[in-house]
């Protein structure tokens, strides 16, 4: 692996500069500033935790312990439509894993992945609370609910153009 | 006359908000806006039947409405007084339409303390909160108590933290009182995880001020300036009624400086979990909203000594929040009337899986089992037999056909190898694999470890494993009694509540279905017809009429046979996909 | 202080207040074996994140195992510390930090001095039960100049991550993922080397495991020694002599220079020198600035920048090019000993013995990890031909004898040779903290005041406190000394001088606790620090029996600045014998 060079826009740097400052540069926030520099930049690729570093005085190592511990944080750029596939317990006994499967084949992706034309993403999400329709399955934030592995390739059809 | 909408998560996903435009347009367009309100309110509970929309004072519940139903709805109910029988609700069972929310079963066991503003009240206008109660508890409070009376008050209650361990929540503040401090905090625990738990949110979408005004009430008791509501990302609907909620409390007065001129302050922020199951446990949680990886550390200290900051720190659930101002209203008598001997009042139940009525319910302490999924929860669905009921998510136990009769409360749970968490309760039904439900569970837990303590980090994995290799036909008798030994090692040794609770779900399977685990180790095979790989599918020849539709549709070319004659399928090529299964118009292909 | 009394295995032991179980359990002669704690007492440093589980016990009244490191006393307390409860969990325990553990131990650079293995041992256990199903947690190996990661081989004791950020405040390492893939790492867990990494090898100094370990050169100085075509020369480091005995198993504190000298000679080195004749050169030059940057000062010199900081720690160094470079002016420019003895020896002496550089091999023996980074730093080369060779690690040194079959213990004592091998008591006590200002301030104040220094111990120099202040009259000129070891402890003396807080002279800075006595590249000290001590406390009598204790008086050192050098801080001096530093903040750049 070689070094991360670190290259951002000088109004990228501006922007998580503004972030961390709302946040009074204040290390007790790292959360916060990474789920909105997250909301911003759609991802939080290392360049952007290495501005967080300077700014709040928090080791790098330390905002990728904590980028890593939780799951809502990525460093891969999600596609242009994420597809999240509840996977609690009222859709796992509804039949969720099969839908997985489903998109899975139809997407040719595995869980994290994003399609080579940025397009489409697949994750797995733990319960949305939308127990009453599970099967859940979000594509951005759209809600399909009671989804049947048939029902996979008309959805993905409806984001093709 | 009142339209009342359903703005939960659940009905809002299936357009509840067209349908709120649509009435309000319908009604404009016959001039009755300024006599029929129109109103988005918090979740009703009946979630598979949303979206839902109720007609008041009728008290008229209409199921599965559409955007396009709007106009009939007014033209027929608003202005002919004719209910829209197509929308009316059937019950499963009698068949008869139901047509009055008191009427419906679901509905008839139930006592709404926690829930009583959800479905009643639009979440977003702080009058209706206040018009129903909000807020009076806290200036009795405020007014007419000290810190150590309203304390007295919830510890004779009886209440008990909703959240997991079900510990007395007035001890809880009376120690956070104890430990004084220039400063402290109090916590809102709303990192609702348990897969398939979804009260806390329902409640902070349906009526976030019950959580407010508790949450001051236990700020003044504990003599906190400072509220935190740390809630998960994943509820941006809970987030923006809460910011909203905040924001009108701080406007009426309500929070911030000198309450009610009382000279109390109080102020609330909102930290937001970032995906990690393991932030329900409070130490955890603290972490997590320091900034740091959310990792547990061992108590004591408890955060009552030293939480946030290092200062004390109280940390209760939403539910329990919830249930403040009934308390201080009407009294801990009032409240410890309702439930069983050692638990009090009522709980909240998420039902979900392969029940009838999905959706939220609260019903007193002590229910049964069996009232709860036959009677409210309008049975299991398509007429299967009940199996188990998974209470307490990936920390909890599952409950048999024994328990049906078992009052459901904190004790009673644990002793019956469960617990009651959060108030997730899973139906199961005659389909589903135990054994592939332990493996479901731990693979959660082996997700949400936090990796910081071996056991849970490491012994957790293995136990997937073995469960894994379990389902796959490949092990054995001893692979049972390790299980066993794993499961108890890392209940006894694991860090935190994550670790010390993970391998419920497999020992009470284990307790419950041993039978069940037998057949995979002995005879490999899979009573439930889930394990994958303990399948043969098998043609009955007497049944098979060689219409070669098998054949066609096998993708791996495992069947074989002349057309007219009965086919075969090679078990060795055989990839269990269920294709020719499905393709069979004679029921000739069976699983064994 | 309050005492409290409580019964560990039937016995009844009084303990103060704030004790854990396990330090009570000791003061019964119970031993409960403890695997991720770590402790070094008299240097403020404790590891305890409680989550190897293996020191779990029984207490009374409690549902769950209690881990006995991080559980304090309470009075009335019952505790079983060997149950088979407990012997059962500890086993379990110990075969699931095991199934996630490679079983290479043949080839393990840990084997022998392993703290987990020795558990395995102690626990006995024999097997483990399901390997074969168990999958493992492996990582991507990394080889840094100075230090090797391998973190299959972690168990997530944590103590590296404590020592990097709470004691050396570098920074490099964290906690890294969740659950089963967590480990410890540097950002975006790439390799060290990208870091922040000082190479000060605290980290590798308490690893229980073989995770992280040094890199072995021992077999370039091998393959040196066999090739007839080169002469080896090799310098042997202070804190060297005062540890090298105990991998042989002499007492913590034994001094085996002769032995060592004996030892070198025999594995073939052609000249077996001594780093501390470098040490003497490093006083006269460093020693020469001070004085210096002092005497401009005080003559009201505004250029001339103080206090002025040590340089001899690469450590050190690599810590202030990180995270202070706006103050790289401000340490003093000489070369570290090291660097120094390797500068002369491919020069001075190579000149006199007719060999070319490229034919003149210089290893180290150093306690020290960072020296191998430093002696690989571009700048210590000339036409691509290193100053010194390679570094070897005291342990390095240990296992390279052991292998050539010599029983250090019966060797006869065998002198240096000259004339790189003659030293002062001022260049031993460069060993540990305080060593190196104690020996400047021997020479800089007979330098100044021009009269012979009648005290030559400075026992306020002395001590293991982190950050240490003292005076020294120089008749009648009061000079303020800071001492620090610890980066933690240099970051706080640090902090003072960029705001210009600082009220000292000169500071000196040791990046290990205890400085090189503690060095990374040291015999472990399993968390005693009686071993440290015991050191120190060598040094010093080593020191003691020197005829000649300043650096000044080393009649090499006279001869060498008549013979080549002229004199301190001459231009060849200056070429040879000084350095400057880089700035190694990372920089984003912007895309224009």
């Amino acid at each position: 692996m070689s070094t991360i060079k670190i290259e951002l826009r000088q109004e990228d740097v501006a922007k998580i500069k503004e972030i961390c400052a709302s946040f009074n540069n204040e290390p007790q926030e790292l959360i916060n500033v990474l789920h909105t520099c997250q909301q911003h930049f759609g991802y939080l690729p290392a360049e952007v935790q290495e501005v967080v570093s300077d700014e709040l005085v928090v080791p790098v190592a330390k905002i990728y312990g904590v980028v890593t511990f939780y799951s809502f944080f990525t460093m891969t750029p999600k596609g242009k439509h994420p597809v999240s596939i509840c996977m609690g317990t009222a859709c796992y006994v509804r039949g969720a894993e099969k839908v997985l499967d489903e998109f899975k084949k139809e997407l040719g992706l595995q869980v994290g992945e994003t399609t080579k034309d940025g397009k489409f993403s697949l994750s797995s999400l733990r319960c949305v609370g939308a127990c009453g329709l599970a099967p859940v399955v979000l594509v951005g934030d759209k809600t399909y609910g009671r989804v049947a592995p048939d029902d996979v390739k008309n959805i993905l059809k409806e984001y093709e153009k | 006359m009142q339209l009342l909408v359903c703005g939960g998560t659940g009905c809002n996903d299936l357009q509840s908000e067209a349908i709120l435009d649509n009435l309000r347009l319908e009604l404009e367009a016959n001039a009755l806006e300024n006599d029929i309100q129109v109103i988005k309110t918090g979740c009703f509970g009946l979630c598979k039947l949303g979206p839902i929309v109720k007609v008041m004072p009728d008290e008229i519940i209409y199921t599965k409405v559409n955007p396009d139903d709007a106009r009939e709805i007014v033209t027929e109910h608003i202005m002919k007084g004719r209910k829209v029988e197509r929308l009316l609700f059937t019950d499963p069972i009698t068949k008869k339409t139901i047509s009055k929310a008191g009427e419906m079963n679901v509905y008839k066991k139930q006592l709404r303390i926690v829930l009583r503003n959800c479905g009643v009240i639009d979440p977003e206008n702080i009058e209706e909160a206040i018009a129903h109660d909000a807020y009076k508890a806290l200036g009795k409070v405020l007014t007419e108590m000290s810190p150590e009376g309203a304390i007295k008050i919830i510890k004779d209650s009886g209440l008990r933290g909703r959240g997991g361990g079900g510990f007395s929540t007035g001890l809880k503040w009376e120690i956070a009182f104890k430990n004084k401090s220039d400063e402290k905090y109090v916590v809102c625990n709303a990192d609702e995880g348990d897969p398939g738990a979804f009260m806390d949110r329902s409640v902070l979408e349906g009526d976030p001020h019950s959580v407010l005004e508790a949450m001051a009430i236990c700020g003044y008791c504990i003599e906190a300036g400072k509220g935190l509501i740390y809630i998960r990302a994943e509820y941006p609907l809970a987030v923006a009624r809460l910011k909203t909620a905040i924001k009108q409390a701080r406007e009426y007065g309500l929070l911030g400086n000198n309450i009610m001129g009382t000279g109390f302050n109080f102020d609330i922020e909102i930290r937001y979990g970032a995906g990690a199951f393991v932030c329900g446990e409070e130490t955890a949680l603290i972490h997590s909203m320091e900034g740091l990886r959310g990792e547990p550390t061992v108590k004591p200290p408890f955060p009552a000594e030293s939480g946030y900051r290092g200062k004390p720190t109280n940390v209760n659930n939403v539910e329990t929040f919830a249930c403040i101002s009934p308390i201080i209203l009407k009294g801990a008598e009032w409240f410890s009337s309702i439930g069983t001997q050692k638990s009090k009042g009522t709980k909240v139940f998420a039902l979900a899986g392969k029940i009838n009525n999905v959706g939220l319910i609260e019903v007193p302490m002590g229910t049964t089992l069996r009232e709860v999924i036959f009677e409210i929860g309008g049975g299991i669905q398509y007429g299967k037999k009940f199996k188990a009921a998974q209470t307490g998510g990936p920390s909890g136990g599952c409950l048999t056909e024994k328990h049906l009769d078992l009052p459901l409360d904190f004790d009673n749970l644990i002793a019956a190898g469960s617990m009651m968490g959060s108030g997730g309760l899973i139906v199961m039904d005659e389909d589903d694999c135990m054994v592939s439900v332990a493996k479901y569970f731990l693979d959660f837990t082996v997700e949400e470890s936090c990796g910081k303590c071996a056991p849970c980090r490491i012994g957790n994995k293995r136990l997937h494993e073995l469960l894994e290799h379990i389902t796959k036909g490949k092990g054995t008798m001893a692979d049972l009694d390790r299980l066993r030994n794993m499961s108890l090692v890392i209940k006894d040794t694991s860090l935190c509540g994550l670790g010390q609770s993970s391998p419920n779900p497999v020992l009470s399977t284990l307790d419950n279905f041993h039978d069940e685990y037998v057949a995979h180790v002995t005879t490999k095979k899979c009573p439930a017809g889930k394990c994958r790989d303990l399948m043969e599918y098998f043609i009955i020849s007497a049944n098979c009429v060689g219409c070669t539709a098998c054949a066609r549709v096998c993708p791996v070319n495992a069947i074989t046979g002349e057309r007219k004659e009965p086919h075969l399928i090679n078990p060795s090529i055989c990839i269990k996909c269920g294709a020719c299964m499905e393709k069979c118009k004679f029921d000739a292909i069976i699983i064994q | 202080m309050e005492t409290i009394k409580l019964t560990i295995d039937n016995k009844i032991v009084e303990v103060q207040k704030g004790t854990t179980i396990n330090k009570a359990a000791k003061q019964l002669g119970i031993d409960i074996p403890v695997l991720c704690y770590m402790e070094l007492h008299d240097l403020n440093i404790e590891n305890k994140p409680a989550g190897c589980r293996i020191c779990v016990v029984e207490v009374q009244g409690r549902r769950n195992l209690a881990p006995s490191c991080a559980t304090k006393c309470e009075e009335g307390m019952v505790v079983k510390t060997h149950t088979t409860r407990v012997l059962n969990a500890r086993r379990t325990v110990m075969e699931f930090i095991l199934s996630d553990h490679p079983k290479d131990c043949l080839i393990c650079p840990k084997s022998g001095t392993c703290e987990l293995q020795a558990m395995a041992h102690r626990l006995g256990i024999r097997e483990i039960p399901g390997q074969e199903i168990a999958a493992m947690s492996t990582y991507r190996k990394d080889t840094s100049p100075s230090i090797i990661r391998d973190l299959d081989k972690c168990i997530l004791c944590r103590r590296c991550e404590m020592m990097c950020n709470d004691v050396q405040t570098v920074g490099a390492l964290s906690a890294v993922n969740r659950g089963f893939m967590a480990t410890v790492a540097p950002a975006f867990e790439q390799n060290l080397e990208y870091s922040t990494c000082t190479y000060c090898g605290q980290c590798v100094a308490v690893c229980p495991t073989g995770a992280l370990t040094e890199v072995d050169h021992t077999p370039d100085v091998l393959r040196a020694l066999v090739d007839p075509t080169k002469t080896v020369i090799v310098q042997t480091a202070p804190a060297v002599r005062a540890a090298l005995g105990e991998e042989f198993g002499m007492v913590p504190g034994t001094l085996v220079t002769g032995k060592m000298v004996s030892a070198l000679r025999t594995l073939g080195f052609d000249y077996v020198f001594d780093t501390d004749f470098a040490a003497d050169l490093t006083i006269m030059e460093e020693g020469t600035e001070l004085l210096d940057r002092l005497n401009r000062h005080l003559n009201g010199d505004k250029t001339a920048r103080l206090p002025i900081l040590t340089s001899c720690c690469p450590g050190w160094v690599n810590f202030f090019e990180h995270y202070f470079p706006d103050l790289k002016d401000v340490p003093s420019t000489a070369k570290s000993p090291q660097q120094m003895f390797g500068a002369i020896a491919k020069t001075y002496f190579a000149d006199k013995i007719k060999v070319d550089r490229k034919n003149l091999v210089v290893v180290s023996i150093m306690p020290c990890l960072a020296k191998k980074y430093e002696c690989q730093r571009e700048e210590f080369s000339t036409d691509n031909n290193r100053d010194v060779d390679f570094s070897i690690s005291t342990r390095e040194l240990a296992s390279f004898i052991k292998h050539a079959n010599i029983d250090l213990n019966t060797l006869e004592d065998e002198e240096f040779d000259t004339p790189m091998g003659e030293s002062t008591g001022a260049g031993v006590i460069f060993g540990t903290t305080g060593g190196v200002i104690e020996a400047a301030v021997r020479t800089a104040y007979e330098l100044q005041t021009g009269k012979k220094l009648e005290r030559v111990d400075f026992t306020e120099l002395r001590g293991l406190e982190g950050v240490r202040e003292a005076t020294i009259d120089f008749n009648g000129l009061p000079v303020r000394i800071g001492i620090a070891h610890g980066l933690g402890n240099a970051r706080k003396l640090l902090d003072d001088v960029r705001s210009g807080k600082s009220q000292f002279h000169a500071i000196e800075v040791m990046a290990c606790p205890g400085g090189c006595i503690g060095g990374g590249g040291q015999p472990l000290h399993h968390g005693n620090s009686d071993i440290i001590k015991a050191r120190v406390a060598a040094i010093y009598a080593e020191d003691k029996k020197k005829p000649l204790r300043k650096s000044h008086e080393n009649p090499f050192i006279i001869k060498l600045y008549e013979e080549f050098l002229g004199k301190p801080n001459s231009e060849i001096a200056h070429h040879l014998l000084h350095t400057h530093y880089f700035d190694k903040k990372k920089k984003v750049i912007v895309k224009q």
